[in-house]
């Protein structure tokens, strides 16, 4: 009797406990949905043509778009990718293919701690060693900043893709008498190519959002891109300084622009997980 | 000697061959040569950096460091005018929504974890963990805007009145309702870093063997026994190291913290003030700074940069020692 | 009850009365997914009896143990036809569960599983604290030492009862996997293969074991070794996977008569060596 009384509290703990696993779990989806639920609506209701053909109005003004900061984006991206990629992918093919079981995870290690630094600080030092010795903001100095958050990113999924090229395929390479270099360059990294590629658009999507680097390093431009040697907007730093203003027009332009940059960036890391995923099953069959 | 045209023709062809032989052999042996050093040089690159930043931060910030001495982690007072400099402010603030996003975090990440992990079936488990990892991937600037235009003003109106009602008598909620402030940063920042505690626990669990799971429940355990007396336990190190590497997000979190904490110096435990973080301090006071001050900004950079650092070297460790393969006597 | 015989290499228990199986199988057929690895096996298992389940690998006889009880439905899609009967009841109605019926019919796994967080005694009596609401300290080192006694691990861990459980050598450590089945105090015990990871030495102290926990709980075994089937067990059943990948039961009988004169050509040529 005893024994079955234990018995159903035992079930009632097990139904209780994990019912409640069930709910952290569902406290968490429905954060997300509500997050993206209110960007999606009142970003698509902000959203219009003028953001990508106008330029920015001062507070108080009607009308006004992103369009230099749109741009800023894109250039900040695409120079940061320029300094981050060659040697984040060199990097994972070194991690991958030479050096020793004790320096690769010494190199993998503080690469992941990499990862982990604050970007603020991040673009602190890219102002002290940049900045403060060009005396101005840069497009430069930016892409620096950005570059140093995106090269871990891009190393290690550089580093994983190649590991899961089957070592089978490196071997059948050098016993044809291919040299050592040439396995690597023409079987191993083509074979890791779509993970590379997936790395470098993780790390690209990373970039687009990140917005403590830059207010150390670019400023901000009202006039556009200047050169690489002058102050540039870029798109979260915009909508950071529109979201703390009152003013209404600024704020709308705000969800609009979040929408944007949200769309942008889940489209890659949605891709990405899709690219991803379709290779596992093609190296599982 | 008698050659005609053909024979000519050939041997030059030949020739011209074995140049290009020795050419690209030439070539292939500079890259042979060439490929593993300059792949290692980036490798050392990216593992110099870490060094290289806390190096550089320390130079720039020396002055200030010698010129503040202690008092800048004791005291309170921050006056460029005097060139007094206190952080104090931003460092309890740090801890406090550090701590308080970590209580709130922990639970429903573990939950999460488990949920994927032991409980949901595989069609749900892909679908789950992918919503659960967007959060991951928005930008810190755009879960400030949603904060400030959405969970600011929820926290005002509806939350803060309602805790000032029924718990208004702890120390905690007893302040104004603004929906700024402590409280809200804290909500925030467990939004936040409920992705990475999520996969990194999830990751944990999944590493503890099966034949454990089959060893208690074939001794007539409930399912939730078998997660709670042996799986949990099992993953024990690597759960501890999630949970600290949840805090290291934290402790860098910047953007979104700024748009909602209320950037003030205040340091206490009423949760609905306005405060101040290490981060958000150097972010938002930035532009008005110069000479000592910014370089004492730069300082406070560097003391935010060797806490992360610590926090994260911790939590690595720890969790690649428990995802690593368990050896056992046998 | 029993008489024991000496013929040949074999000292076998011959039952001079007819007992009542306590384990009934009927028609067990078992499913991963649509995939049956398991076809329609009935057999009776007898109380205080080693029986011995052989064939080659892959034919499905771990499968068919982990359905005795109710382990084969924990791989997700998992399912199982037929019936068993415990002690008359049958562990598949509905009504019945799973909880339960585990803590009458204990498992006993491969590669031996202590849980290396807990520590020896805590894992000896780890099921048993399931059952009980708070557990006297002295209550629980009493039944620890019974169960280890029990499993002849005794006076090799009694110093070492507050370490790790995973600090034990294999042949140890299965030993106390078998001392932590025995304290839920189940009336059948379920070996799926207990000493393919063991050297010899502890091969022979488990088979010891077995002999001697017979006399008190009901002992199914699967092994892939033969002669340590015809060494240890009362009854034999050999499995063979059929053409449709299902495993189905060729033959059971006394463990003497399957290895002498088995009636079956398929056994014969298992037995030989002949196939498998």
């Amino acid at each position: 009797m005893m024994f079955r009384f234990k018995l159903f509290l035992r079930k009632l703990v097990n139904l209780f406990m994990l019912s409640l696993c069930v709910l952290g779990a569902l406290i968490a989806i429905s954060v997300v949905c509500i997050m993206l639920g209110y960007i999606v609506v009142n970003g698509v209701a902000f959203l219009n043509l003028d953001l990508i053909t106008n330029t920015s109005v001062s507070a108080g003004e009607q009308g006004g778009g992103m369009r230099n900061e749109i741009i800023g984006t894109i250039i900040l991206v695409m120079l940061g990718s320029i300094l981050a990629v060659p040697i984040g992918i060199l990097a994972g093919v070194f991690l991958s293919e030479f050096g020793s079981p004790r320096i690769n995870s010494a190199v993998r290690f503080t690469a992941d701690i990499l990862a982990g630094v604050p970007s603020i600080v991040v673009g602190v030092f890219v102002y002290s060693i940049i900045v403060r010795p060009m005396h101005s903001f840069s497009a430069l100095a930016a892409s620096a900043a950005l570059a140093i958050v995106m090269l871990p990113v891009v190393a290690r999924t550089t580093e994983e893709s190649m590991r899961l090229v089957p070592d089978s395929l490196r071997e059948a390479a050098l016993a044809l008498g291919i040299t050592r270099w040439r396995a690597v360059v023409s079987v191993a990294i083509p074979g890791a190519l779509t993970g590379i590629a997936a790395g470098v658009m993780l790390g690209v999507a990373r970039i687009a959002g990140e917005t403590a680097p830059l207010l150390y390093t670019a400023l901000g431009n009202n006039y556009g891109f200047e050169g690489l040697t002058k102050p540039i907007g870029a798109m979260p730093m915009q909508i950071y300084r529109y979201a703390i203003s009152p003013d209404a027009n600024w704020q709308n332009q705000a969800w609009a622009g979040a929408f944007m940059l949200v769309m942008m960036v889940l489209f890659i890391s949605l891709g990405v997980r899709w690219i991803s995923s379709k290779r596992k099953t093609e190296t599982n069959n | 000697m008698n050659m005609s045209d053909d024979d000519l023709s050939t041997s030059k062809d030949s020739n011209k061959h074995k140049v290009k032989k020795i050419n690209s052999h030439l070539i292939s042996r500079f890259i042979a040569g060439l490929l593993p050093n300059f792949t290692r040089f980036c490798a050392f690159v990216v593992a110099i950096l870490l060094l290289f930043i806390l190096i550089v931060l320390f130079i720039e910030a020396w002055d200030a460091i010698r010129i503040n001495g202690w008092s800048f982690i004791t005291s309170s007072t921050w006056d460029p005018v005097k060139g007094i400099y206190g952080a104090l402010p931003a460092i309890f603030g740090t801890l406090l929504t550090s701590f308080l996003a970590l209580l709130i975090a922990v639970p429903a990440s573990f939950g999460a974890a488990i949920f994927l992990s032991e409980i949901a079936p595989s069609k749900v488990k892909n679908i789950a963990s992918f919503i659960i990892e967007m959060i991951a991937a928005i930008p810190s600037v755009i879960i400030g805007l949603w904060g400030i235009r959405v969970l600011v003003p929820f926290m005002a109106d509806f939350i803060q009145p309602w805790l000032s009602k029924i718990l208004g008598f702890l120390p905690f909620f007893s302040g104004q309702p603004t929906g700024y402030g402590f409280l809200t940063s804290s909500v925030i920042l467990a939004i936040m870093i409920i992705p990475i505690i999520t996969s990194m626990s999830r990751e944990v669990l999944r590493s503890v063997p099966n034949s454990q799971r089959e060893a208690m429940l074939a001794l007539g355990a409930t399912k939730w026994e078998t997660i709670s007396r042996v799986v949990l336990p099992y993953g024990n190190s690597g759960l501890v190291g999630a949970i600290i590497l949840g805090l290291g997000r934290a402790l860098g979190e910047t953007m979104a913290v700024a748009m909602v904490i209320g950037n003030s110096p205040n340091i206490t435990f009423d949760l609905f003030s306005g405060g101040m973080t290490i981060a958000t301090k150097i972010a938002s006071e930035f532009g008005e700074s110069g000479g000592q001050s910014r370089e004492t900004l730069i300082e406070l950079a560097l003391v935010l940069f060797v806490i992360a650092l610590l926090v994260n070297v911790i939590a690595r460790l720890l969790v690649w020692r428990a995802t690593k393969v368990k050896t056992e006597k046998g | 009850m029993y008489t024991l015989v000496n013929n040949n290499d074999f000292t076998t228990k011959i039952s001079t009365e007819t007992e009542a199986p306590i384990l009934k199988v009927e028609e067990l057929s078992a499913y991963y997914g649509t995939f049956r690895a398991v076809k329609n096996v009935t057999m009776d298992v007898y109380p205080r009896s080693i029986t011995a389940i052989i064939g080659p690998s892959g034919c499905g006889k771990s499968t068919m143990l982990r359905c005795f009880n109710r382990m084969h439905e924990v791989v997700h899609g998992a399912h199982v036809d037929g019936k068993v009967w415990l002690d008359g009841k049958d562990i598949y109605a509905p009504s019945a569960d799973p909880v339960k019926i585990r803590c009458n019919i204990g498992m006993v796994f491969q590669k031996p599983n202590p849980f290396p967080t807990m520590s020896v005694l805590d894992n000896v009596v780890a099921g048993r604290r399931l059952t009980s609401i708070w557990s006297k300290r002295s209550e629980m080192e009493e039944l620890a030492e019974k169960c280890l006694r029990q499993a002849a691990l005794w006076d090799e861990v009694k110093d070492k009862l507050k370490q790790s459980g995973a600090s034990l050598s294999g042949g140890q450590q299965q030993r106390l996997c078998i001392a932590r089945a025995l304290a839920v105090q189940p009336e059948v015990i379920l070996m799926d293969e207990p000493c393919s990871a063991l050297d010899p030495i502890a091969t022979l102290k488990i088979e010891d074991l077995m002999r001697s926990l017979a006399e008190e709980y009901t002992i199914i075994i699967v092994t892939h070794n033969m002669q340590q089937a015809g060494r240890v067990s009362d009854r034999t059943a050999y499995m063979l996977m059929s053409d449709d990948r299902a495993g189905e039961l060729v033959e059971y009988g006394e463990t003497e008569q399957i290895f002498t004169n088995p009636k079956d050509k398929r056994t014969e040529d298992y037995i030989t060596g002949r196939f498998g």
